[in-house]
C-alpha cells in the first residue's frame, strides 16, 4: 500500500500539443492518500480513464511526476509498480480455467505453490464462484468474466493500489449493487487504497469516502459526498452533482445591486468580484415557490412519486425547482431562493468565503 | 396428406443442371473411366475394380503421395511459424501497416505458372541470379540434377509464394484482440512469453486453423509450380501425385489407371477436408460463447 502523489501531470495524446485544448489532462495534483476509498468521478472524455492509466504506467504522462510513497515512479514499467487494475470490459484469459485465471497474477510474481492455492480458493469463495474453479473461463457469462477480472486485482494483498475502471458496466443494476457492497466491504477488511472510475454519480458517492470530481482534464473539486452537494465549487459540480443538477443562471449587475432573472441577490460587497462572468448556482431544492419574489411562468411539472420537479421560465432562463409532496404551485407563481443556499460563481468557479443571502 | 408441390422441382432445375454439367458429369465420366478399359475407338470393356487393384499396389502411386505429404508437412511446418512469427513482427498503427500489407499481399497476387517461370529462371545456374551466384559463391547448387536442390528449390518457392497468406490471417486475429487484454496482461505481470502464450495464441488459433487447411489443401494439389520449374524430375525426385496423374493420362494415355487414381487421389483430399472441418467446427462451438 501506498500513497500516491501525482504531481503537475499534465498529458496530451497528440506530439506536438499546443493550447491547453490539445491535453487530455490539463493539469493534475492530487494526493491519494493510503487506504482510501477515492471515487473518480466525471462525464465520458474528461480524463479519468487516462489517469488512471497514468498511475498504473501504462501510458507515460506528457509532463510531471508520480510518486508512489515519495519514491518517483514516472519511468517504470507497469510490472515494476505493483498496482492492481481491472478494467471496463471483463478481460479473461480464454484457455484457462476460472482458477487458473486468478492465480495467473501471482504465479507470474513467483508466489509459491500452496499460498497461491489457499488465496485462490479464498477469493473463489469472495466472489461466490467456489464452485466453479475448475470450468473453463471462457464459457462463463460476462458478469462472472468480470467477477474474475475483479479477482484479479484483488487477489494481490501486496498491491500499492487498486484501480477500477468503470467496473460494473457490464453488470447488470441489481448484481452492481451487490458487488459494489462487497468491494466496499473488501476495503475495510483488506485496507487497500482503491480508486474507483465511474460516470455515474450514484455509483461513486455509494463506494467513496472522497469523490474526486474532474472535467475537461481538470480535477475541479474533491470531497465527500456532502460536500459535493452542499458547495460545489465548480459550476460543472453543482450541474453533474445531484438529480437534477443545480440551477445556474447569469447574474446581471443594475442600480440596485445584484439580480438573476429578476431574483434580487445581496452578497456582501466585500466578496464581490469586480471582474469576470458572474453566475449564481441554486439547486432545485433551494428554490421556493409561492406568492412573492420574481414572477415565472410555469412549463410543466414532473411526477417523481417522492417528489415533483416544476419547469419555470424566469425571464427567459430555464428554472428548477423540487417541491415536496402536496405542495401547491399558485397560478401566478414567483420564486425566491432559499437565503444561505445560493452559490456565486465567476467564470465557472464558486467565490468562497461567503454565501449569499 | 401434406401436398406436394412439384412446380419447386422446375426453379431448383436451373442450379441442378448447371451443377451437374460443372462437377457431377465430370466426375462420373471418371468414375465410368476408372471401371472401363479402352483401346481407342471409343470402344470401352467393363473392367471391375482392376484400375483400383493396380492403382493401391503400384509402388509409383504410394512414391507420389509420400512425397506430396512429405512436402505439405515441411511447407506446413515453415510457413506456419514464420507466418506467425512476421504478423507479431509487423506494425499495428502508421504509415508502415499499409506498406506492410500491400507487400506482403503482391506474392499473393502472382499466377502459379509466372511464380514456377520466375524461380526456374531464377535458380538455373547459367543464367539465374540466385543459381549464378551460388555457383560464384562456390555452392554446388544445380536443382536440374540434384534431387535435394530441386526440393529446396521447390520448398524455398512456396514459402515465399504463400507465408505471407499465412501472415495475412495471423495478422487479422492479432489486430482483434483489444488493447485491454495487453494492458491487462500487464498489470498481471504476464512475460512476453506468456502473453503470447495466453492472449495471442488463443486469438489466432481460429484463423490459423483456416491457414493450415488452405495451405494443406494447397501444397497437396500442387501442380503448376512443379511442372514449371522441374517437371517433376530429376528422375521422379519431384513427382507429385498431380504430376504422376497428368502424365499418365495425357502421356500415356492410360485413361483407366489415371480414372481410379483421380478417384482416390479425390477420396484422399475429401478425407483431409472433412477432418479438417471436424476440427474447425468443434473449435466454433467452443468459442461461441468466447470473448
Amino acid at each position: 500500500m501506498a500513497r500516491i502523489e501525482i504531481s503537475g501531470v499534465r498529458h496530451s495524446y497528440l506530439r506536438a500539443p499546443q493550447g491547453d485544448e490539445d491535453y487530455a489532462l490539463r493539469r493534475i495534483d492530487h494526493v491519494w492518500e493510503t487506504g482510501g476509498a477515492y471515487a473518480l468521478l466525471g462525464p465520458s472524455g474528461c480524463g479519468k480513464t487516462s489517469l488512471l492509466n497514468i498511475m498504473s504506467g501504462l501510458v507515460r504522462p506528457t509532463e510531471g511526476r508520480i510518486l508512489f510513497d515519495g519514491r518517483d515512479v514516472t519511468d517504470l514499467p507497469t510490472e515494476r509498480r505493483n498496482i492492481a487494475q481491472v478494467f471496463q470490459f471483463p478481460v479473461i484469459y480464454d484457455t484457462m480455467t476460472v482458477a487458473e485465471n486468478l492465480a495467473f497474477p501471482l504465479r507470474n510474481r513467483g508466489v509459491r505453490d500452496a499460498d497461491v492455492r489457499r488465496r485462490v480458493e479464498e477469493m473463489l469463495a469472495i466472489l461466490g464462484l467456489a464452485d466453479r474453479g475448475r470450468q473453463r473461463a471462457r464459457g462463463l457469462s460476462a458478469e462472472d468474466k468480470q467477477k474474475i477480472s475483479l479477482g484479479r486485482g484483488l487477489i494481490r494483498s501486496d498491491v500499492n493500489a487498486i484501480l477500477f475502471d468503470e467496473p460494473l458496466t457490464v453488470i447488470d443494476p441489481l448484481m452492481k449493487w451487490e458487488l459494489r457492497t462487497q468491494l466496499r466491504q473488501l476495503h475495510q477488511r483488506l485496507g487497500h487504497t482503491m480508486v474507483y472510475v465511474t460516470h455515474d454519480q450514484t455509483e461513486a458517492l455509494t463506494f467513496a469516502d472522497q469523490v474526486v470530481v474532474m472535467h475537461q482534464g481538470l480535477i475541479v473539486q474533491v470531497g465527500t459526498p456532502a460536500d459535493l452537494f452542499e458547495r460545489p465549487e465548480h459550476t460543472f459540480v453543482g450541474y453533474f452533482i445531484g438529480s437534477p443538477g443545480m440551477n445556474v443562471l447569469p447574474v446581471h449587475a443594475d442600480g440596485n445591486g445584484l439580480s438573476a432573472g429578476g431574483v434580487r441577490l445581496d452578497p456582501p460587497a466585500s466578496v464581490l468580484p469586480t471582474e469576470g462572468r458572474l453566475e449564481v448556482g441554486v439547486r432545485p431544492e433551494h428554490v421556493r415557490v409561492g406568492r412573492e419574489g420574481a414572477p415565472a411562468r410555469l412549463l410543466r411539472v414532473d411526477d417523481l412519486g417522492r417528489r415533483r420537479i416544476a419547469r419555470f421560465d424566469l425571464a427567459g432562463l430555464k428554472l428548477l425547482a423540487a417541491l415536496p409532496e402536496g405542495s401547491e404551485i399558485p397560478s401566478d407563481p414567483c420564486v425566491t431562493f432559499e437565503p444561505g443556499k445560493v452559490h456565486l460563481y465567476r467564470d465557472s468557479w464558486r467565490v468562497s468565503g461567503e454565501r449569499l443571502p | 396428406m401434406k401436398p406436394v408441390n412439384q412446380k419447386a422441382w422446375l426453379l431448383v432445375a436451373p442450379v441442378l443442371a448447371l451443377v451437374a454439367f460443372s462437377a457431377v458429369i465430370p466426375l462420373m465420366t471418371v468414375v465410368n473411366y476408372s471401371v472401363q478399359d479402352t483401346f481407342g475407338a471409343n470402344q470401352f470393356f467393363w473392367a471391375g475394380t482392376v484400375w483400383y487393384e493396380q492403382v493401391l499396389a503400384s509402388e509409383r502411386f504410394w512414391n507420389a503421395l509420400g512425397r506430396n505429404l512429405i512436402f505439405s508437412f515441411i511447407i506446413l511446418l515453415i510457413e506456419i511459424p514464420l507466418g506467425v512469427f512476421i504478423a507479431l513482427n509487423m506494425p499495428k498503427k502508421g504509415p508502415g501497416v499499409a506498406a506492410c500489407l500491400v507487400l506482403m499481399a503482391l506474392p499473393l497476387l502472382i499466377p502459379w505458372n509466372v511464380v514456377g517461370t520466375i524461380w526456374q529462371v531464377f535458380g538455373r545456374v547459367d543464367i539465374g541470379l540466385l543459381g549464378s551466384s551460388l555457383a560464384l559463391a562456390g555452392v554446388d547448387y544445380n536443382y536440374v540434377q540434384d534431387p535435394v536442390d530441386a526440393w529446396v528449390t521447390l520448398i524455398v518457392m512456396d514459402v515465399w509464394h504463400w507465408t505471407s497468406l499465412v501472415a495475412l490471417l495471423a495478422y487479422a486475429g492479432l489486430v482483434s484482440i483489444p488493447d485491454a487484454f495487453y494492458q491487462a496482461a500487464r498489470i498481471d505481470g504476464a512475460s512476453g512469453w506468456a502473453v503470447f502464450r495466453f492472449v495471442q495464441a488463443p486469438k489466432m488459433a481460429r484463423v490459423l486453423t483456416i491457414a493450415v487447411l488452405l495451405r494443406f489443401m494447397d501444397s497437396f494439389m500442387i501442380y503448376t509450380e512443379p511442372f514449371v520449374v522441374t517437371g517433376g524430375g530429376p528422375g521422379n525426385s519431384t513427382t507429385f501425385l498431380s504430376i504422376d496423374l497428368v502424365q499418365m493420362a495425357v502421356g500415356q494415355f492410360d485413361l483407366g489407371p489415371a480414372a481410379a487414381m483421380s478417384i482416390v487421389y479425390f477420396l484422399i483430399i475429401l478425407l483431409f477436408s472433412w477432418i479438417f472441418y471436424a476440427v474447425m467446427t468443434r473449435h466454433d462451438d467452443d468459442g461461441a460463447k468466447g470473448g
